[in-house]
């Protein structure tokens, strides 16, 4: 059998062909290149991408971080009251839109896989020309979202995330943070529960087996072992373990006082309710009574544990209920559009978005390098968490972390988290060198 | 059994590559020209043939394919951070990896068939996940996924003095980024030439054995045949399939996170496979592409970009088209794809592939009665 049978006209037809095939890469070569920087807007409106947990554990928190985005949007282009634009000094927005170009937005579903949110991200980046991305509700989202940002020469602006890696050894100079981290939970809620629970107590840990849950466990400890409590014993769960009547079941003879949950989302809604099902705390250890403390709290994991809460100590980043112009105006307009009260994912972000936009328009442009410029030790007022700067050493914000607990006698559902303290500044600074990690350069080529 | 010539399959390979590569402007229309999506469609192709060459042959039907591509993935990473920024050393470290961690698996599952080998495999993976997201952490990076620092070893490129200068540098072949159109069209041409080695398979005695394990291994035992070797080689053979794509979606974005080999990732090559055809060429091709465009294009759909597409609609009519599939786009994209496969699976039952070989079957009826008298005898 023969393999080829070329004659003339079947050479001619093939090289054409081939040649053609070989010619079709070039023409997408000369056109993207031509910009000053990444995506840079030409036309009379700009594109933002919103990429947000649509689906999966944490879809709750993105469906609020969504309509706060969205919200902020509008405020941005002037519709609407205006909510937080009103209260945020030494802002240079006017609601015109950023830079006189109307914001517009494309979403995305990161599914709290890292994989699906870069995928979702390099889309908004590739396709959509996106000039800025933000949202997410997991830490390991963010550092991956984050590092794929810096490669594609935009700017990220990260939604809920909690571990200190973010803006520690996973930081990166296209990459900023407004939420708080685990260890400034630790350093806030400590000498709450040494005044509520005093200084020779014995805790039992339990905690989310990745990155984000040891990150917890360690600024727990440190702070709880600097107040005089021991550390009878650390055990590791497995993520989204469901049953953890068999981790439970030993605290109880463990000679421990305290269970401390290094738990999110619905591990710590089952853990908690469990735990307080079992009885821990109409128990008595050691002559006192038995206490549970969730170093991270968030209003819809409240709403999830629902009766199991009252009491507990927690911290959190904001709370709608904080009398400050800036919640209040943010509370009501997005009340106003949805019918009911912002979570702190949903905070967090419109936040996020605000500073971003204003970061422009004080850079007089969308490119990354006088964006991260002009965000890089910001002090700004009247965003609902009172005087916050962005540090420019790690890219994250400083400023009063609040101690929470679940409310006794709760009006709604949406009024079960009661704010015990607004820890001052100063008390959760840290060094930025204690984490490690390098900044690198600011990129905004694609 | 359709025979076909050397020369029909070198036709078909001809077309197959034209299709891959023209992909950019083909799919133009569709909104799915960008380099991520395109580079997705390629790699999940190759993935998706590797898992055919078990599951469409042998009928081994294999629940923990993820793991050979996380294995895939990790290795890759790693030979960025210790080797070079090339993709030549990644490609080979995650084939070699993943084959020898396929070996070891499956040398335990396929002692088991039927459902008992699915369970198996199912395990292990899950059991690699598990130990990905936590156990491994200084391996795998846990949660966070593995990346590429400033701080990398990269011996191969320090020592040849190709050193990174101002950010962490992006994987290339010999100078040809891995990002954008460039990434694209290296993929490309590796799914073409994993398809071809595929199509050898299919056409091959090999491919006969692997087809005789399907329909009946205890008569190919009594034959004289030991079956164990050839499920063996198959499921290495995939898994080192599994383990390319691992590395090129590590290359054409260099992170590798442990959710890529949960069980939710081996279900997905499953039902890209079933979707596009199983034991099919082009089928399980089609159907990765298929899932992958439902992934990126359909969640991307929010209310305010349905009003544009019915903005042609009198007021009423729109809002009320709007209400009626907001439900099936953004966050209810699973459910649309979930409607998909059910039809597929209900009136086609041999996939995507024999709806177009129905097609076909309508236009060349004529042609079809002479095929009867071409029934061998048996001997």
């Amino acid at each position: 059998m023969k393999l080829f049978n070329v004659n003339r006209r079947r050479f001619l037809r093939g090289s054409v062909a081939a040649g053609a095939g070989l010619a079709l890469p070039t023409i997408f070569t000369s056109a993207s290149r031509a910009q000053g920087y990444c995506n840079e807007p030409t036309g009379s409106s700009v594109v933002l991408g919103f990429n947000v947990p649509q689906t999966g554990p944490y879809a709750d928190e993105g469906a609020d971080e969504l309509r706060a985005l969205q919200l902020a949007a509008k405020h941005l282009n002037g519709e609407g009251d205006g909510g937080m634009l009103n209260t945020f000094t030494g802002s240079q927005l006017q609601g015109n839109g950023i830079l006189g170009k109307k914001v517009e937005y494309v979403t995305g579903d990161t599914q709290t896989k890292s994989d699906a949110a870069r995928a979702s991200a390099r889309r908004m980046i590739e396709k959509d020309g996106a000039l800025m991305i933000t949202g997410g509700s997991s830490s390991g989202v963010a550092v991956a979202v984050q590092s794929l940002c810096q490669e594609a020469g935009v700017i990220f602006m990260a939604g809920l995330t909690h571990s200190n890696d973010t803006t520690g050894k996973d930081k990166r100079r296209n990459g900023f943070r407004h939420f708080f981290n685990a260890y400034m939970s630790g350093q806030a809620l400590g000498p709450v529960l040494a005044e509520s629970y005093g200084n020779d107590r014995r805790a039992y840990h339990l905690t989310a087996d990745y990155t984000w849950g040891w990150t917890q466990e360690e600024s727990i400890k440190a702070t709880t072992e600097q107040l005089g409590w021991e550390t009878v014993e650390t055990v590791r769960t497995p993520l989204g373990a469901g049953d953890f009547s068999q981790y439970i079941t030993p605290v109880v003879n463990s000679g421990a006082d305290v269970l401390i949950l290094n738990h999110y989302g619905k591990d710590m809604v089952n853990s908690l309710t469990q735990a307080v099902q079992f009885g821990l705390r109409e128990r008595e250890a050691n002559g006192k009574d038995f206490q549970i403390v969730v170093p991270l709290f968030s209003e819809l994991m409240a709403q999830g544990a629902g009766e199991a809460i009252k009491g507990i100590y927690g911290t959190a980043n904001w709370d709608w209920k904080l009398e400050n112009d800036g919640t209040q105006a943010f509370t009501k307009s997005f009340g106003q559009e949805y019918g009911q009260p912002p979570s702190q994912a949903a905070h967090t972000c419109y936040v996020q978005a605000l500073l971003y936009a204003n970061a422009v328009e004080t850079a007089g442009t969308f490119n990354p390098e006088g964006v991260v410029e002009a965000l890089e030790d910001l002090e700004f007022d009247g965003l609902g968490n009172g005087p916050t700067l962005y540090r420019g050493a790690d890219h994250q914000c400083f400023k009063p972390v609040l101690v929470v607990q679940g409310k006794e006698e709760p009006q709604d559902k949406f009024d079960l988290l009661e704010v015990v303290r607004e820890v001052p500044t100063e008390q959760v600074t840290y060094d930025p060198s204690i984490f490690g990690g390098e900044l690198g350069d600011v990129n905004g080529q694609c | 059994m359709q025979m076909t010539t050397l020369r029909q399959d070198f036709l078909f390979l001809a077309l197959f590559a034209i299709a891959v590569l023209t992909m950019p402007i083909w799919l133009d229309p569709l909104g799915a020209n960008y380099p991520d999506l395109l580079q997705k469609f390629a790699i999940y192709g190759i993935f998706a043939i590797g898992f055919n060459i078990l599951f469409g042959l042998t009928g081994y039907l294999s629940f923990g394919h993820a793991a050979f591509l996380g294995v895939g993935s990790y290795a890759a990473v790693w030979a960025f951070k210790l080797f070079s920024m090339n993709v030549v050393p990644a490609l080979l470290l995650a084939m070699i990896v993943a084959g020898l961690f396929s070996a070891a698996i499956g040398y335990i599952c396929l002692r088991r068939a039927g459902i008992y080998f699915s369970i198996l495999t199912l395990a292990f993976a899950q059991m690699s996940y598990n130990l990905a997201y936590s156990v491994l952490t200084p391996i795998t990076n846990g949660e966070t996924g593995l990346q590429l620092s400033l701080q990398d070893a990269r011996i191969l490129d320090r020592t040849f003095g190709i050193d990174a200068t101002g950010g962490i540098p992006f994987p290339n072949f010999f100078g040809l980024t891995m990002g954008g159109y460039g990434g694209f069209y290296f993929c490309a041409v590796l799914l073409i030439v994993c398809f071809f080695i595929a199509l050898r398979i299919d056409r091959s005695p090999f491919g006969m054995m692997l087809r005789a394990i399907k329909s009946n291994q205890n008569r190919m035992a009594y034959t004289g045949f030991n079956t164990r070797p050839y499920a063996m080689t198959a499921f290495i053979i995939s898994g080192m399939y599994a383990g390319l794509a691992g590395a090129l979606l590590a290359a054409t974005d260099p992170l590798a996170g442990a959710e890529r080999m949960q069980w939710t990732a081996s279900g997905e090559v499953v039902l890209m496979t079933i979707l596009g055809g199983a034991g099919t060429l082009v089928g399980p091709i089609v159907g990765a592409g298929v899932i992958k465009y439902f992934e990126n294009i359909f969640s991307a759909y929010n209310e305010g970009r349905l009003h544009a597409i019915f903005s042609f609609l009198p007021d009423g009519l729109e809002n009320f088209f709007v209400t009626v599939t907001t439900p099936f786009v953004g966050e209810g994209w699973h459910l649309t794809l979930g409607i998909a496969f059910m039809l597929v699976v209900i009136f086609l039952p041999g996939g995507l592939m024999e709806g177009v070989r129905r097609i076909r079957s309508l236009f060349s009826r004529r042609k079809s009665k002479p095929e009867q008298a071409e029934l061998a005898p048996a001997e």
